[in-house]
């Protein structure tokens, strides 16, 4: 099992820097290159909408993110110190519209990106307490290939 | 990669297009680089918008966000906006969200700016 812990202030450069490490954490781990572009979209939002939370509501505190890879399963999580999440938007399209406004629309609206999320990543798993919102996203990893002449569910084990 | 852009003015059929080509990630730190470009070109009366997303290489729900501002913008003035961008990793944000029916997308500047309806 490997891991990666990151914590970011909250500005807007920063979630291209935690794009940035996830990404090279999971190409590492062996995620498969057709859902690499899905990993990065999905952590860019739930970096964007962390960050945005942070920035309104808790701006000294660092938004945590760690990617760990146990041998079959890639997991990341964002943890943000906002208010609890309220993943009930039910048209998207006309969320964003209603939301699109002058001065305002260069923030992700939390819910919005949590909708997204949704929409974009099977395992997806949001934790809301008092201190704020855990996001996890999982993907499957690939068995590893094992030492020359052994299968990889022998690798495995 | 930073985000760029550029315009330049098409005739079609129905009059002059403003295109704007868009390259490299539009997300949250980036967006407003382009909220303030669409703000400009409507405020300069140009309302018949193509937003060229070609080079485009991230785009996030803060960048769809920017786009339909500038689709509310250019509407309050009769104008449109249409988008062009063939790129799958792209399109699959627009379907999420439902915003493929919000807005006309083509896989070419000339068949965006022929288009009149």
């Amino acid at each position: 099992m490997a891991r990666v812990e990151l914590e970011l202030t909250a500005l807007p450069a920063h979630v291209r820097t935690a794009r940035l490490v996830v990404v090279a954490a999971a190409r590492r781990a062996g995620l498969a290159d057709e859902l690499v572009d899905e990993l990065r979209l999905a952590v860019g939002e739930a970096s964007s909408r962390a960050v945005g939370l942070h920035r309104a509501h808790a701006p000294h505190t660092p938004v945590l993110l760690t990617v760990t890879d146990d041998p079959r399963l890639l997991t990341v999580t964002v943890t943000d110190h906002g208010p609890a999440a309220d993943p009930q938007v039910q048209d998207l399209a006309e969320d964003l519209w209603d939301r699109a406004d002058d001065g305002t629309d260069d923030h992700v609206d939390p819910d919005v990106a949590l909708a997204v999320l949704t929409g974009l990543v099977d395992d997806v798993s949001v934790e809301a307490g008092e201190q704020g919102t855990t996001v996890t996203l999982r993907w499957p990893l690939p068995a590893r290939g094992g030492p020359i002449g052994l299968p990889s569910t022998a690798a495995a084990t | 990669m930073d985000l760029s852009l550029s315009t330049r003015t098409e005739s079609g059929a129905a009059g002059d297009r403003t295109v704007v080509v868009v390259g490299g990630e539009i997300d949250v730190y980036t967006a407003p680089k382009l909220r303030e470009q669409l703000i400009d070109l409507v405020s300069s009366g140009q309302y018949h918008l193509v937003v060229d997303m070609e080079g485009v290489e991230f785009l996030d729900s803060t960048g769809l966000g920017v786009l339909v501002g500038g689709l509310k913008r250019v509407r309050a003035h009769e104008g449109s906006l249409r988008l062009v961008c063939t790129q799958e990793r792209i399109l699959k944000i627009f379907r999420i969200t439902g915003l493929t029916k919000v807005f006309p997308i083509h896989g070419t500047v000339e068949e965006a700016v022929a288009a009149t309806d």
